[in-house]
């Protein structure tokens, strides 16, 4: 914005090498929000029209069917979450769990071990987790809980726990990692015991960190596509009762996957996919602006509490 | 500098492998053949394809797969030469590629047989094909309706983008009323393989699924299909499909952009061939009649 130093006369003028290199990183520092505001105005542009196409009560509604014109997108919505609920209702006490052991309870050598495999573990395709899905989880989940079928949406929630959970891990344990070593000696020197210090008082410290690390895995979760197809057996039931978390489901991603390979462009069925495609957008914009707000809100709290 | 030569090297290469289609269709580049389309004829195209490359090393063909929609949407837009497809093409695409002033005309490159599969402990053998509608539409929901066991019966279907699909509905759920507006029942499982279907009919004793009789392996057990409830129940094989006694049988089809000229009508003219057509009955299809095959335009 100010080419011109305006920082007063104190400030060294800028030579022409910091002034090019301030730009580049001001433009990368910017290109974020551009490129989400170039996707969200395509998927708008395809998504929109949609609106005009189908009548809301039938996009609406509860029937998926695009071949023969049914366009209820409720069974695909209520799909993700009931998937991304039950991944992350796994996820999350797990990852807390483990970053909380490896940060404050294993020795130095275990921490050393731990957080490299998870990190590994993150970078494992979801595809080679999809497999292990089909061969070994999903006949496993019908018999163990004697199911019609076990490709449902439990098997895809806890595919998507398990890639969800190196995510929130690392940084749930850079977080707590980062809490000054004077906060957990204070509470050791008041009489707390381990677990109270780590209750009452790291884990609080870190709660920003913890929640951007659980923020993201639900990102993770609910934008994961291969895996959710290839377990989750992809019926288009309205998931709306407890029990259908052990019934099949069809996720969002996996029907823009399935079936954008054949819409002919410009098509109702085109863009009703840009249409799901933009509820997909912002259901992940309103979590990370939930997100953002609690973790502001907090953190002004902690630090009244602190100063 | 070097790392630069290897670049450019490298990119010549791609951009010589990557030849827009549309030169394949002029005489001068009719060397190069893209053929994309329906899942159950892929592993066909693809034996067709070497086979013929192996005769013809001036012509190279690509073959892959997508589903029947995926390649009839390709040669709509222009990218494909050949389309394959399990399933007709409908007047909407039809429309659609005229819009964009293509003709698309049709072959009928081999006969397939559509296997209604179950798990090998299912004591069920036979079905009838409203029985078969009845369980796909949801109105029979237990293997002990149909004179099976007391299980819940699961539903196996391919995604929508199959021609398998289409055909299944049309002629199995609808019983070929094009009237009627029988639907799969929503909880039906779209899987997006053959082979996701093939695994999980073969662990799971409530399944019920269907393929093309080329994909399915020999350790599943494949249902006597009638059309009448008195009617001959019989299993889909080459003589019965040739003598249209099995219900479930359809034709598989290529589709070109307008008459074929060049290569693309050579290839054509061998895969209709007596030369051919033998592979199409060792991949499970069964071989159109060697009468010779006038182009019909599609529609």
């Amino acid at each position: 914005m100010c080419a011109t130093p305006a920082k007063g006369a104190a400030d060294p003028p800028l030579n022409w090498q910091e002034a090019v290199l301030s730009r580049v990183i001001r433009l990368s520092g910017y290109s974020a929000i551009v490129f989400v505001g170039l996707i969200f105005a395509f998927l708008v542009r395809e998504g929109l029209p949609a609106l005009f196409e189908v009548p809301l009560s039938d996009l609406f509604s509860v029937r998926w069917y695009p071949i023969e014109g049914y366009f209820g997108i409720l069974p695909l919505i209520t799909g993700s979450l009931i998937v991304t609920l039950g991944a992350m209702a796994v996820a999350i006490p797990f990852g807390i769990g483990t970053a909380m052991f490896i940060s404050e309870i294993a020795p130095r050598w275990a921490r050393e071990v731990l957080k490299p495999m998870v990190e590994l573990l993150g970078g494992l395709p979801s595809v080679v987790l999809g497999f292990l899905g089909i061969l070994i989880l999903s006949p496993y989940l019908r018999q163990a809980l004697d199911l019609p079928t076990g490709l449902t949406a439990l098997a895809g929630s806890l595919l998507l726990a398990g890639i969800a959970l190196p995510t929130i891990v690392s940084i749930a344990e850079d977080a707590l990692d980062a809490v000054p070593k004077s906060f957990r000696e204070g509470a050791l020197a008041l009489g707390a015991t381990r677990w109270q210090t780590m209750w009452g008082v790291t884990l609080p410290a870190a709660r920003s960190g913890v929640l951007t690390a659980v923020m993201l895995g639900i990102g993770r979760a609910i934008g994961e596509t291969m895996a959710v197809m290839m377990v989750t057996g992809n019926a288009a039931v309205l998931a709306v009762h407890l029990a259908s978390i052990v019934a099949p489901a069809r996720t969002m991603t996996a029907t823009i996957a399935a079936e954008m390979g054949e819409v002919a462009t410009g098509s109702i069925h085109y863009h009703v996919l840009f249409f799901i495609g933009m509820v997909l957008f912002l259901i992940s914009f309103a979590v990370n602006v939930t997100a953002s707000a609690v973790v502001f809100r907090q953190r002004s709290r902690a630090e009244r509490v602190l100063s | 500098m070097r790392s630069t030569r290897v670049l450019l090297i490298a990119m010549t290469i791609l951009a010589a492998g990557c030849r827009p289609a549309s030169n394949a269709a002029t005489p001068a580049g009719a060397d190069y053949i893209e053929n994309r389309g329906s899942d159950t004829i892929v592993n066909l195209a693809l034996a067709w394809a070497e086979r013929y490359q192996e005769l013809h090393p001036e012509v190279r063909i690509s073959v892959s797969g997508g589903g029947s929609g995926v390649g009839i949407t390709a040669l709509i837009n222009g990218t494909v030469d050949i389309a394959n497809a399990s399933r007709q093409i409908k007047p909407e695409e039809i429309q659609e590629a005229e819009a964009r002033g293509i003709q698309p005309v049709e072959f009928i490159i081999a006969r397939d047989a559509i296997a209604v599969i179950v798990h090998p402990d299912n004591p069920v053998s036979q079905l009838t094909l409203q029985q078969i509608s009845d369980i796909y539409s949801g109105r029979i929901n237990n293997w002990r309706e149909v004179g099976g066991e007391n299980r819940p019966i699961v539903r196996l279907s391919r995604e929508t983008n199959s021609g398998t699909h289409v055909y299944f509905l049309e002629k199995v759920l609808r019983l070929g009323d094009s009237d009627s507006d029988t639907l799969f029942s929503t909880d039906t499982l779209l899987l997006p393989s053959s082979e996701g279907i093939v695994y999980e009919v073969r662990q799971n004793p409530n399944a019920i699924g269907y393929d093309g009789l080329g994909y399915v392996p020999p350790d599943l057990k494949v249902i006597a299909v009638a059309r009448q409830a008195g009617g001959p129940f019989l299993l889909p094989s080459v003589e019965t499909v040739n003598d249209d006694s099995y219900p479930v049988a359809r034709d598989l089809y290529m589709y070109t952009a307008g008459q074929p000229s060049g290569a693309v009508a050579d290839y054509l003219g061998w895969i209709l061939s007596s030369e051919a057509q033998p592979i199409v009955a060792d991949l499970g299809f069964v071989p159109v009649t060697a009468a010779p095959q006038a182009p019909t335009q599609g529609g």
